[in-house]
């Protein structure tokens, strides 16, 4: 059942990125080009989804747990950390280099262009060797 | 605004996943998890990426305007992309959908922090990018 909402989730998900312009690099690449012709689209989908979300959000938490998990698994940490900080610079740069994000990279992929499964295929090593320093970092053997 | 519907779409989706899951809806966490060994619940993820996946082939069908590519950027240049976005991401805890979206729901600080510096440096990196390409 978990899968199933996973499945639906991840569906609406990618049909809401893609009407709204951003598996498309040149949307995005257009919102951070402030100095050029901006693009207002990206704060649309931000503002959207988080008026959604911060109403429901706020509705869904009155129960004592989800409808199908003992407990809601909501990150705790609250420390404004250098990881934190440059770990969205590096994001960042990554994101405005090429315009793609994870999310609109994965759906993007389906359109069978190169450009997209390159993206993809590096942000996978990119993940793996932060996981690998991270290992060494704070599990030191 | 369209992009405000897509938007909304995009808010009921990860208020699903909250109510019945009772999990975060961020892409790069969702992922990072799938590539961790130690991790015993990649079923849920799994499934969440082969919706993203079901949604694309749909909007490949219903929408083919949403899968336009137009960039001045090089093969080399989404595998550098790739690689800064992996790594980021992971160390940074999120991605515009864990912190840009689900983390300022909750008007959590340190999504909030992060969201306004990955627009800063995407926006230094566009800049950049302009200078040396000529466009985007």
């Amino acid at each position: 059942m978990k899968a199933a909402i996973s499945l639906l989730t991840g569906f609406i998900f990618a049909i809401g990125l893609g009407i709204s312009g951003m598996t498309q690099p040149h949307i995005v690449k257009g919102f951070l080009d402030i100095f050029g012709q901006w693009d207002p689209r990206l704060m649309g989908v931000m503002i959207g989804a988080i008026l959604v979300h911060g109403i429901a959000y706020r509705i869904i938490l009155k129960r004592k747990s989800p409808v199908l998990d003992t407990r809601f698994h909501i990150p705790v940490e609250s420390s404004i950390d250098k990881r934190l900080i440059f770990g969205a610079v590096i994001f960042g740069l990554g994101w405005g280099w090429a315009g793609i994000c994870p999310g609109p990279g994965i759906v993007a992929m389906t359109s069978g262009r190169p450009e997209f499964l390159y993206f993809i295929l590096s942000m996978l090593v990119g993940m793996k060797v932060f996981q690998l320093l991270e290992a060494r970092i704070f599990k030191p053997s | 605004m369209q992009s405000i519907f897509g938007g909304a779409l995009i808010g009921i989706a990860v208020s699903i996943m909250l109510l019945f899951n009772g999990r975060v809806t961020g892409i790069s966490g969702i992922v990072g998890g799938i590539l961790n060994p130690n991790a015993l619940d990649r079923n849920w993820r799994i499934f969440f990426i082969l919706g993203l996946f079901l949604g694309g082939l749909s909007l490949k069908y219903l929408a083919p305007s949403s899968m336009i590519l137009e960039s001045l950027a090089t093969p080399n240049d989404y595998i550098l992309a790739g690689l800064l976005v992996g790594f980021g991401t992971i160390m940074g805890n999120g991605c515009t959908s864990g912190h840009g979206v689900c983390g300022i729901s909750r008007f959590s600080k340190r999504s909030i922090i992060s969201t306004l510096t990955f627009i800063l440096s995407g926006i230094v990196s566009v800049q950049l990018f302009k200078l040396l390409r000529g466009g985007l």
